[in-house]
């Protein structure tokens, strides 16, 4: 009798082992970059011609990062979430990285796209998406190479991070943010950090 | 002869589409074959975020491509292996290490294993034991009664 009890008690933790496991998501790599400050970068800001742009220039402000592209599926479900933020206006500025806009779209031969034309096609695309599904963002900037995303450890967009007054990264979402992520987890971070 | 043709050709279209396409990105490769053979062994070490059970080595993925050309291009600044796996790490995390260091968070995936076997090797040496301590007395020689009953038996069957 006891001797089942042991076998039965193995297979239960067996199974619960198992059920925790198979349920965490694999794609949620916790990111080493959270308590470190924000990569440096100087980017080009889309639709300000000569403009760029760096963490450094938000120091003082808690705001948010976020990685898109309009190749990116999951960023269409994630976009109303981000408007609606921007609209309670609550001043957290949402700075928008656009990744690799022609690179990373799988349905573009970028073999056949002539170099000196990237750059204003990537804008064009870009601020053409912004128009058709709002504009949340303070300002995007076009990390063309998608350099800038890998110093950020970009590996699946859209990828949110919350960066704080003193430019460190407090939080990192992998995948679209939903309504419940937002004002269950990014809503009550972002109040602590701006008392 | 006409159908024959065109559908040779059609094969041959997807055949080389392919083969052209490999042409291309080994040509990248070769250039320098020091530094190609360095990038080939260090990203076999590191695992593509994308597809997770690929190497970087072996991704296709777009990033796996993109960090492929940043490993090329650190080889070429004369970077040290340490440095490139450095550089991995900072980014993506020990995740990114087909062979994680050993420490606290990743100690039961080094040891789990090992765990697992000792608590095996122990069950079974403690079944063995006591199985063969239950086949020693059900092994005891036959009474004189039962003894002669089996002679019974046994006469009985040759009989027949």
């Amino acid at each position: 009798m006891n001797r089942y009890f042991w076998v039965l008690g193995a297979f239960i933790a067996l199974v619960v082992l198992l059920a925790v496991g198979l349920n965490l998501n694999p794609r949620d790599v916790p990111s080493p970059l959270v308590g470190k400050p924000a990569p440096a970068f100087r980017l080009a800001v889309l639709g300000q011609e000569g403009q760029t742009m760096g963490p450094e220039d938000l120091k003082g402000k808690v705001w948010l990062f976020n990685v898109w592209a309009s190749w990116c599926v999951s960023c269409r479900q994630e976009h109303p979430v981000l408007v609606d933020f921007a609209r309670r206006g609550n001043g957290t500025p949402i700075v928008g990285l656009n990744y690799k806009e022609l690179r990373g779209d799988g349905a573009i031969d970028m073999r056949r796209v002539p170099a000196e034309q990237e750059v204003p096609l990537a804008l064009e695309r870009a601020s053409g998406w912004l128009k058709t599904h709002g504009d949340p963002y303070l300002l995007t900037v076009m990390d063309i190479d998608g350099r800038v995303g890998i110093d950020y450890g970009v590996y699946g967009v859209p990828e949110t991070y919350v960066i704080d007054k003193t430019g460190i990264i407090r939080m990192k979402h992998t995948g679209p943010i939903s309504p419940q992520i937002l004002n269950e987890k990014i809503l009550p971070l972002v109040a602590e950090l701006n008392k | 002869m006409k159908p024959f043709f065109s559908s040779l050709l059609l094969v041959l279209g997807l055949i080389s589409g392919p083969v052209f396409a490999s042409a291309t990105n080994e040509a990248a490769l070769a250039d320098d074959p020091v530094a190609e053979k360095r990038l080939q062994e260090l990203s076999k070490e590191l695992r593509c975020l994308v597809c997770q059970n690929e190497t970087i080595a072996g991704s296709n993925a777009e990033l796996a491509v993109d960090l492929r050309r940043e490993i090329r291009g650190m080889i070429r600044d004369g970077r040290s292996d340490r440095e490139i796996l450095d550089f991995m790490v900072t980014r993506y995390g020990d995740f990114v290490l087909y062979r994680p260091p050993v420490k606290g968070i990743t100690l039961l995936l080094w040891v789990g294993p090992l765990a697992l076997l000792l608590i095996g090797i122990i069950a079974m040496r403690s079944y063995l034991k006591r199985r063969s301590s239950q086949v020693a007395s059900a092994s005891r020689p036959l009474s004189a009664d039962e003894a002669r009953r089996a002679e019974a038996l046994l006469k009985e069957m040759n009989d027949k």
